[in-house]
């Protein structure tokens, strides 16, 4: 049994991965597809084709709307049929590009090929540039754009690549599967990576549940020859998938608090984005494509597939069946962090990682009953944060004191509420209180540049 | 025997006085100056506590007026303008009298007009769903139906009302605190002038989407198709955002706008009388005819002097 896991917190919840022994499949795309500009972190990008343009696969459709943002690629060969608001998985209008498909014509600068190219370019700027122009942004969730945590701010020093292969959500198989059928590509990947932040080494964490991958990639490590990647075996823990409890895990430093990654040396990047880092790099390809499991007990056909970018939702579980019957509740992403999707039209995005559809017997809540102060949410929270004590000073909306008590640190990973045994949706009531105390830590930040720049004046 | 009950008696006696001595010397040094004005505005406070004033309590706003130059800033709206010339009258103050105001709720998305396009079942609470997404209905803007206006009114004045799933003002008991204004994270309710004798109009959803996506999630959403704004001859109108909002400053009742509204969006409130849409569509009609008319021989009566 491997001891390589985060100090603090944490749960165990049952894996799930029913998903786990079916190959990576390619879903053709959809008659209609819509590309958000929104996503990833950071400003939308800005279309940059007209309606009734005729674009190829990889093309660029929208540019970055600002530094922390990110080039968006059409994902299909068509025509721009409209650009405008349409609904996201959330319900909310965000604009959408349109894009009707004809046939499937890919630009001419894209190695479409699978030979693998092992040989790493030496500039590091071209890199980074490459990775930029491919759109590449953080695939483990939290869409971050990738060139931006590779240009670390002057006088931070990277020591150490952390390749994040945990995938400790139950369900969530489509980390696992890319690590097994695209495992060169992911170990090359990380060796780019390693090379651009100076030669660091580099570590791919995988927990234990996952024995075939960690073969695997050790194999294809030794077959390549790549000195200074390594494979740590983690001890399967939720949420160990999160940048700071990875960290921990591996180096046992911790963030302080509002801090990056980089004030420890370490820069995280996740499975799917060092394969898109690959396929940026070495094969000019942007992200077009990733892959997602569609999983659920009550769904008959568990898969993982390759889906373009930009697919509406009813068009994959339609494709593989259709809706059970029996389904009550459609997440996007996996049960723990992952979101409801209240509208069924919305389109994926990059960073879907999963839809998993549960029945009403899996997704029913129990009735909430008074706190027993029995202090178990504390115990679960990585973060090491009273959950209890933040339930209720969002209650009464007191942002000073949720400041104080370090609300703006949680990471939502929803451990507090998955432990409470009175069943207090902790989680859902605590973000109320991060948006209050974030808002004041921003607005005070915003003060206090306005004041600087009066200064100047 | 009796010496002790002689000594403890006088022993006890002294020590009382000596600490009743202290006690008084103390007082008397630190005693805290408070203006006595405080203690007689606080008196003639609704002593609601609720906060509508913006303070954190009546004896918050009793301190605040009592060192404000003014009571421009500080007004009770529970109190309202008896309240506040009581309290003009103690500071020696002037106070402008306001019009009374109202909570009024700004969705008529009811559930027939409404249809739910999914089911919430995560925690009751309007701010916690407001953070998750955007609704059980195809509505982005329109109430969420879980309550948290009706939970923050301390005067009982609000209802969820099941049969509409939207809640319900009860105008005797409403003293425009503004507390459920402030918790409604879709900005729905607002306080409005309560109008001659109640009376009011105003436009009953806050949806900013176009006409065609407002209608579809909606059937009694406001499209923005701005026929109330040119059928207003009060100039009381404005669409904004795909949204009409009626100025209740300039607003005259003439209830045109109620009748003209596609969507029945427009509402007025508190009239003696139920609102016969065809004989006010009639009287605008005959308007316009009349203007067009005379529209024609002002340019005939033009064209006459030109030749």
């Amino acid at each position: 049994m491997s001891k390589n896991t985060f100090a603090i917190g944490g749960v165990h919840p049952h894996d799930n991965k029913i998903a786990r022994n079916c190959p990576i499949e390619v879903l053709p795309p959809a008659p209609s597809m819509f590309l958000s500009v929104a996503q990833h972190i950071g400003a939308p990008s800005v279309p940059v084709v007209a309606v009734g343009d005729k674009v190829k696969v990889g093309q660029v459709i929208a540019e970055p709307g600002g530094f922390v943002s990110a080039f968006i690629h059409s994902s299909v060969s068509g025509t721009v049929k409209s650009i405008g608001p349409r609904a996201d998985l959330a319900g909310r209008p965000v604009t959408h590009i349109e894009i009707a498909v004809e046939g499937d014509e890919w630009l001419e600068s894209i190695d479409t090929t699978d030979t693998l190219i092992t040989e790493i370019p030496a500039d590091n700027k071209a890199i980074i540039e490459k990775i930029r122009q491919g759109g590449v942004v953080g695939l483990g969730g939290a869409t971050f754009p990738t060139h931006v945590k590779l240009s670390p701010p002057p006088g931070s020093k990277c020591e150490r690549v952390i390749i994040n292969g945990c995938e400790c959500e139950p369900y969530l198989t489509s980390d696992f599967r890319v690590l097994l059928e695209k495992g060169e590509q992911v170990v090359v990947g990380a060796a780019i990576l390693r090379q651009v932040m100076g030669n660091v080494p580099c570590t791919i964490a995988i927990e234990e549940n996952k024995p075939e991958a960690i073969a695997h990639i050790r194999e294809v490590i030794a077959k390549l020859g790549y000195q200074g990647i390594e494979v740590m075996t983690m001890k399967m823990r939720y949420p160990q998938g999160s940048e700071k409890q990875l960290i921990d895990a591996v180096m046992h430093r911790q963030v302080g608090s509002g801090g990056l990654p980089i004030s420890v040396g370490a820069v995280v990047q996740n499975v799917g984005t060092a394969l898109a880092v690959y396929d940026a790099v070495q094969k000019n390809k942007p992200i077009v494509d990733n892959v997602v499991t569609i999983t659920g007990e009550c769904f008959p056909k568990q898969a993982n597939l390759c889906v373009r970018v930009g697919t509406p939702i009813r068009y994959i579980i339609d494709t593989l069946g259709g809706m059970p019957e029996d389904a009550a509740k459609v997440i996007s992403g996996g049960p723990m962090m992952g979101k409801a999707i209240a509208n069924l039209d919305a389109a994926t995005l990059k960073g879907t990682s999963a839809v998993l559809m549960l029945t009403e017997k899996q997704t029913r809540r129990a009735p909430e009953s008074a706190c027993i102060r029995c202090g178990k949410c504390a115990d679960a929270c990585p973060m090491g944060l009273e959950p209890f004590l933040l339930q209720k000073l969002s209650r009464i909306q007191d942002t000073e004191a949720l400041e104080a008590n370090a609300a703006q640190d949680c990471i939502e990973c929803g451990c507090c509420l998955y432990s409470c045994p009175a069943h207090i949706p902790l989680l859902d009531i605590i973000r109320t209180g991060k948006g209050l105390a974030m808002g004041a830590i921003r607005a005070r930040a915003a003060a206090a540049k306005a004041a600087a720049e009066a200064a100047k004046k | 025997m009796t010496n002790t009950v002689i000594w403890t008696i006088a022993i006890i006696t002294v020590l009382g006085v000596l600490l009743a001595l202290v006690l008084f010397l103390v007082a008397k040094k630190f005693k805290v100056e408070e203006d006595p004005r405080i203690d007689e505005v606080e008196k003639v406070m609704p002593g609601a506590n609720c906060g509508g004033c913006g303070f954190a309590g009546c004896r918050a706003f009793a301190e605040a007026a009592v060192k404000a130059p003014n009571l421009d800033n500080n007004y009770c709206p529970v109190g309202g303008n008896d309240v506040m010339a009581k309290v003009a009258s103690i500071l020696g103050y002037e106070v402008k009298a306001k019009a009374p105001q109202v909570a009024v709720v700004r969705c008529n998305g009811t559930c027939e007009a409404r249809p739910r396009v999914n089911e919430y079942d995560g925690f009751s609470s309007c701010l916690v769903k407001s953070t998750l997404y955007t609704g059980d209905t195809g509505c982005a803007f329109g109430c969420l139906g879980c309550g948290d206006c009706v939970a923050a009114c301390q005067f009982g004045a609000l209802s969820m009302d099941p049969a509409t799933g939207l809640p319900v003002v009860d105008e005797s008991k409403c003293t425009a605190c503004g507390a459920c204004a402030k918790a409604c994270p879709k900005r729905i309710i607002e306080l409005r002038p309560q109008g001659p004798r109640g009376m009011r109009m105003f436009v009953s959803c806050v949806n900013k989407d176009k006409g065609p996506v407002a209608k579809k999630a909606c059937a009694s959403a406001c499209i923005g198709c701005s026929l109330c704004a040119k059928t207003c001859t009060h100039d009381a109108i404005v669409v904004e955002g795909n949204v009409a909002y009626i100025d209740p400053a300039k607003c005259k009742l003439c209830r045109e706008c109620e009748a003209v509204c596609p969507t029945g969006a427009i509402h007025g409130v508190n009239f003696p009388k139920p609102l016969d849409k065809d004989a006010v569509k009639a009287r605008i009609a005959e308007r316009k005819k009349k203007a067009a008319e005379a529209a024609k021989a002002a340019e005939a009566a033009k064209e006459a002097a030109h030749e």
